[in-house]
């Protein structure tokens, strides 16, 4: 341990502190049963399948194509989940079939 | 509690654990993998579980270990925090619908409410028959006790790990993955999926991977908002 038991104490509230701000906001700002803005009621639409688009570039984000291996693993996995997925439509079996791609490229194939 | 309310917080259970198979893989072994880092430096399975059990952030958790390492500044770790984890404003938005007139249930939803919980819960419909407070009670609380379990188990054994492992939280990446394509599955959802997209890899580019949070958000916020003036809805 680098800090006091203290310090150590302090750090992890404050970080729980920040999470949590950011996790109650929308919900403290427009509280259940009261009626919000329509564009609120649109950005509630909109924003699951943008907030998973940020998700996918995010899990991704650490990449770098120009170092080996190029991001190829990534991307073959998750091209055969893609085509997996369109075809059979099972959950898990996609992402079991992908992530066993993945281990076995990395482990074995781009070493 | 009556033998009602438990026959179907028990259904809820078993209809919500199948969909949160691949965050029991990754948050275990992600999990572990926190807790063994952590062990590394100094901090035991006390202090790793304290913080897997209240702040319940994982990225933000790996980018604490370099906080808890250095010189002590409450101020960056808060304000680190805030922007690591600003994503989480915009899962709120989307779940007002959804979390609506749960009562006190609200506030674990809430507290609870990770990236892979939010992938779930915005997505699957509670079966019929299922009460759906507690199909997301279900979610929540599974995804919370994997985290806090790997977590656990890391810090207690993780050196003993018998098998490579390396690749498998990639299992967080496909559920994500899958996820979205679900998602793109209805009509309305393609066009701000492509927004996502988009606007993240531009901020991605122009903000690099430490940075690509916040910059990303209010770019999907400007588009949609700007698509919304065009269409007039």
């Amino acid at each position: 341990m680098y800090l006091t038991t203290m310090q150590t104490v302090i750090i992890i509230l404050a970080i729980t502190l920040g999470t949590i701000i950011t996790r109650f906001t929308a919900f403290v700002l427009f509280p259940d049963g009261k009626d919000h803005p329509p564009v609120i009621d649109y950005l509630a639409r909109m924003l699951p399948a943008s907030m998973m688009g940020l998700l996918v570039v995010y899990c991704l984000k650490n990449i770098s194509v120009f170092v080996y291996p190029n991001g190829i693993p990534e991307l073959l996995s998750i091209l055969l989940i893609v085509i997996l997925h369109l075809w059979k439509r099972n959950v898990l079996l996609s992402i079991g079939v992908g992530t066993a791609l993945y281990m076995f490229l990395i482990q074995v194939i781009f070493i | 509690m009556d033998s009602k309310k438990i026959v179907e917080i028990k259904k809820a259970f078993r209809s919500a654990f199948p969909h949160t198979i691949p965050v029991f893989t990754g948050f275990i072994v992600l999990g572990i993998a926190y807790g063994i880092l952590m062990h590394t430096k100094g901090y035991g399975v006390l202090w790793s579980v304290l913080m897997s059990a209240l702040a319940f952030c994982g990225s933000m958790q790996f980018v604490a270990i370099t906080l808890l390492t250095t010189a002590f500044n409450p101020v960056q770790a808060f304000l680190l925090s805030l922007m690591v984890n600003a994503r989480h404003l915009f899962y709120g938005i989307a779940m007002l619908d959804k979390y609506k007139g749960m009562g006190k249930s609200r506030f674990f939803l809430i507290y609870l409410l990770c990236d892979e919980t939010f992938s779930i819960s915005s997505i699957i419909k509670p079966p019929e028959q299922v009460n759906k407070k507690y199909f997301y009670l279900a979610v929540s609380f599974l995804d919370y006790f994997y985290w806090v379990l790997g977590t656990f188990i890391g810090g207690m054994v993780g050196q003993l790990l018998f098998f490579n492992t390396k690749g498998i939280d990639f299992v967080l990446t496909a559920l994500i993955v899958v996820l979205f394509i679900e998602q793109l599955k209805f009509q309305e959802n393609r066009l701000s999926g492509i927004v996502g997209i988009g606007c993240t890899i531009i901020g991605l580019l122009i903000f690099k991977a430490d940075n690509l949070v916040i910059p990303s958000m209010i770019m999907i916020l400007i588009v949609l908002l700007v698509w919304r003036k065009l269409k007039c809805i």
